[in-house]
């Protein structure tokens, strides 16, 4: 085949060679949506449809996404669930005990799950938006589903009908440790079923989702770097004031 | 003595009235001179000297903030996590807050650091102040049960199986040791129990004892005089108006002095509190982001920053480490027989200890995971003997042999580089550099009564050295 074709063959085994090394899948980096009002809007569409229905994020309440611009009254409307006050925690209807039982592991609460995936490997944001979006159909696993960043993970693609189903192709190599074994590697994602989006489009809702919970795990971080700013241009201000005070005092001492 | 009322002329501010009222009655006055209005300090103090002003800050602002946290957080195995997302999200200025406490509990380990390192630049623990340094000592070891009992608090992944970690190391003492975990734990395992009885050693008992250690530190401080980095002694030239030479008035030389000090830390800390209040993961740990679960253990449990040099010693002592250090205590017995002026009686005596501790060493024994426990005990000890080890002609390193600077720069990095390892997850290379760098720092200080007196001495001045500004 030709030198181009040559290329992206080996190109897609990189990501394999990374796992092989450092024994983890790489993440890709997670747009940044923090600015991005509209975007984080989205997320919290996204989240409240597709992620509720398991999840909890108990210490996130509803009217504090009026800090991402939106009304009582439009929360109220289109990202409630019947029953619930714009008041009330974002808890799940999904019983512990049944999801046990069900998927084997409780989902786990997802207040702060941006800030508790980080690691040397990427920030929680890395993490979380490269785990969504490399979940592959897996018929050896009780729902279907497996994930490359997660391996045997327990929770199924809730947005599968957005990406569409993907197989995992893997190849058998040797094994550089031990050559009378092979080992499986990965070499890509194929699509067996086309999803409601185009590949672009679902990266894109991906990182809205991941920019809202990146929001969600530290809604004051705004207010933090904004206030800080002004503290640091106040210290600075009174630290050259103290230095020159200190120097009036000590030309006095001989 | 007869009450004596101070009189005032009628004209007199009410101000001078009312501390002349309070005079009467209380040594206000007397207390603020003596304590730092008039308290004589030399003249020469230089960077190294903010620390001691700056520790006593980031003591009151976790007092302070802490007491805001207290009113919000629960210490209830079920709620406590909760609770501080509650004070994040829901407290005004509840974030705020949360990230003073946790970062000025790293700032004040730093701080402390350096506060040490101060001390041994220039001998401010010898001869007459080696009480001024047991007390820093027992505020030293009451702060680092004072971060280990707050740590919990959060009940995060890292809280929860790093206390687990550290309470089962008390089970490795011969015969009590079990009985001793579960009498600190309050259970068989870290849990609610242990969770409740942390929070009130964490926000009474130990700032209680840190106060009143404060206090007395401070006492024994003003009642010697300060050192400083010449290592001259001011009281020995006293000036017509009865106070040292080389001293001058606390206030208010040193309150301004202080003052541009403690902005400058302010500076650094804010950046941090408003801009990096994670420091990579260091100051607040990623894995405590996950609610404790008793059920999953963490790939790598590691204590927080300021604890690692000392973890480093622990994880150094392996099985096969054990006969190096069987060998070294033979060695060091040998050396004292042969270069002491130890009375025999004590020679003998020190001869008997070495053996037990040889033969408790023996693999049939006790096993190395018990002499980690008890090397990591040591390494922390053996700070407080510095004043009866330190042989050296003169207090200051500015009057030592050049080559004792290397000592002391070799020093640092060893414990810098054990305290790096501490972060690290344990591989062979790793494990032998830090065995290495534990034979250097307990060589460091068991030698040092032979070291620090070794070399040509340079002479002390008899005034300090200063330059006018």
């Amino acid at each position: 085949m030709n030198f181009s074709k040559k290329l992206l063959a080996i190109l897609a085994l990189v990501p394999g060679l990374a796992l092989a090394a450092a024994g983890g899948y790489p993440l890709d980096k997670a747009p940044d949506r923090s600015n991005n009002m509209a975007a984080l809007q989205h997320g919290a569409k996204l989240f409240v449809n597709y992620c509720l229905n398991c999840h909890a994020a108990s210490s996130m309440r509803y009217n504090r996404l009026k800090d991402l611009g939106l009304s009582e009254d439009q929360i109220k409307n289109n990202l409630l669930f019947t029953g619930d006050k714009v008041g009330d925690m974002m808890t799940t209807a999904l019983n512990p005990k049944d999801a046990k039982a069900w998927f084997g592991a409780v989902p786990p609460d997802l207040s702060v799950i941006s800030r508790s995936r980080a690691s040397s490997a990427g920030s929680g944001s890395d993490y979380l938006y490269t785990y969504l979006r490399t979940f592959y159909k897996d018929d050896t696993r009780p729902t279907g589903w497996n994930n490359m960043v997660l391996p045997a993970v327990a929770m199924p693609h809730a947005m599968w009908e957005l990406q569409g189903v993907r197989n995992a192709k893997m190849v058998e190599e040797k094994d550089p440790h031990d050559a009378t074994k092979t080992v499986h590697k990965f070499v890509g994602f194929e699509q067996v079923t086309p999803g409601k989006m185009t590949k672009l489009e679902f990266d894109t809702a991906t990182a809205d989702l991941v920019g809202y919970m990146e929001w969600m795990a530290e809604p004051a971080q705004a207010t933090r770097k904004r206030l800080g700013v002004w503290v640091l241009l106040f210290l600075s201000l009174f630290c050259f004031l103290a230095w020159r005070l200190n120097a009036s005092f000590w030309k006095e001492v001989k | 003595m007869a009450f004596h009322e101070t009189k005032f002329p009628a004209d007199a501010p009410l101000a001078e009235k009312a501390v002349g009222w309070v005079d009467d009655r209380f040594p206000l006055t007397k207390l603020w001179n003596d304590q730092w209005g008039k308290y004589y300090a030399p003249k020469n103090f230089n960077f190294w000297y903010i620390f001691g002003s700056l520790a006593m800050l980031v003591l009151v602002m976790q007092i302070v903030t802490g007491i805001f946290l207290t009113m919000h957080y629960k210490p209830d195995a079920n709620l406590a996590f909760g609770s501080v997302e509650y004070i994040m999200r829901e407290v005004p200025w509840g974030w705020l807050v949360r990230y003073m406490h946790s970062t000025g509990a790293s700032a004040f380990f730093i701080i402390i650091y350096l506060h040490m390192t101060r001390a041994l630049l220039y001998g401010s623990y010898r001869k007459p102040r080696e009480l001024i340094w047991l007390f820093g000592f027992a505020i030293f070891l009451c702060l680092m049960a004072e971060a280990f009992f707050g740590y919990l608090l959060p009940w995060g992944q890292m809280s929860y199986w790093g206390a687990q970690v550290i309470v089962n190391l008390f089970g490795a003492i011969p015969f009590i040791g079990p009985d001793l975990s579960l009498w600190i734990r309050g259970d068989y395992v870290v849990s609610d129990a242990t969770l409740n009885r942390f929070f009130a050693f964490h926000v009474i008992a130990i700032p209680l004892v840190l106060l009143g250690l404060v206090a007395a530190h401070l006492i024994a401080l003003h009642e010697i005089g300060s050192n400083n980095p010449d290592g001259v002694e001011v009281k020995e030239n006293i000036g017509a108006d009865g106070h040292p030479v080389d001293s001058i008035p606390s206030h208010p030389y040193y309150t301004v002095h202080d003052l541009f000090g403690v902005s400058i830390f302010l500076l650094i800390f804010s950046s941090v509190v408003f801009f990096a209040p994670e420091m990579g993961g260091y100051f607040l740990e990623y894995n405590n982001f996950i609610p404790a679960d008793s059920l999953k253990t963490p790939l790598h449990i590691a204590p927080t920053w300021y604890f690692t040099p000392f973890y480093s010693v622990l994880r150094a002592i392996t099985a096969d480490f054990m006969y190096v250090l069987m060998v070294a205590i033979a060695a060091y017995v040998v050396f004292i027989w042969l270069k002491s002026r130890l009375p025999t009686k004590v020679k003998a005596a020190i001869a008997v200890v070495a053996l037990v501790a040889i033969i408790g060493m023996l693999p049939s024994i006790l096993d190395a995971k018990f002499w980690g426990v008890v090397l990591f005990g040591v390494s922390v000890m053996i700070l407080a003997f510095l004043p009866w080890l330190d042989y050296s002609k003169v207090k200051s390193i500015r009057y030592r042999p050049d080559w004792h600077k290397y000592v002391y720069i070799l020093f640092g990095l060893s414990f810098l580089t054990l305290g790096y390892l501490g972060t690290q997850a344990p591989t062979d290379g790793k494990t032998l550099l830090s065995q290495v760098c534990t034979l250097f720092y307990f060589s460091f200080f068991l030698l040092m009564p032979w070291w620090s007196a070794m070399g040509t001495f340079k002479t002390v001045p008899s005034r300090v050295t200063f330059h006018p500004h």
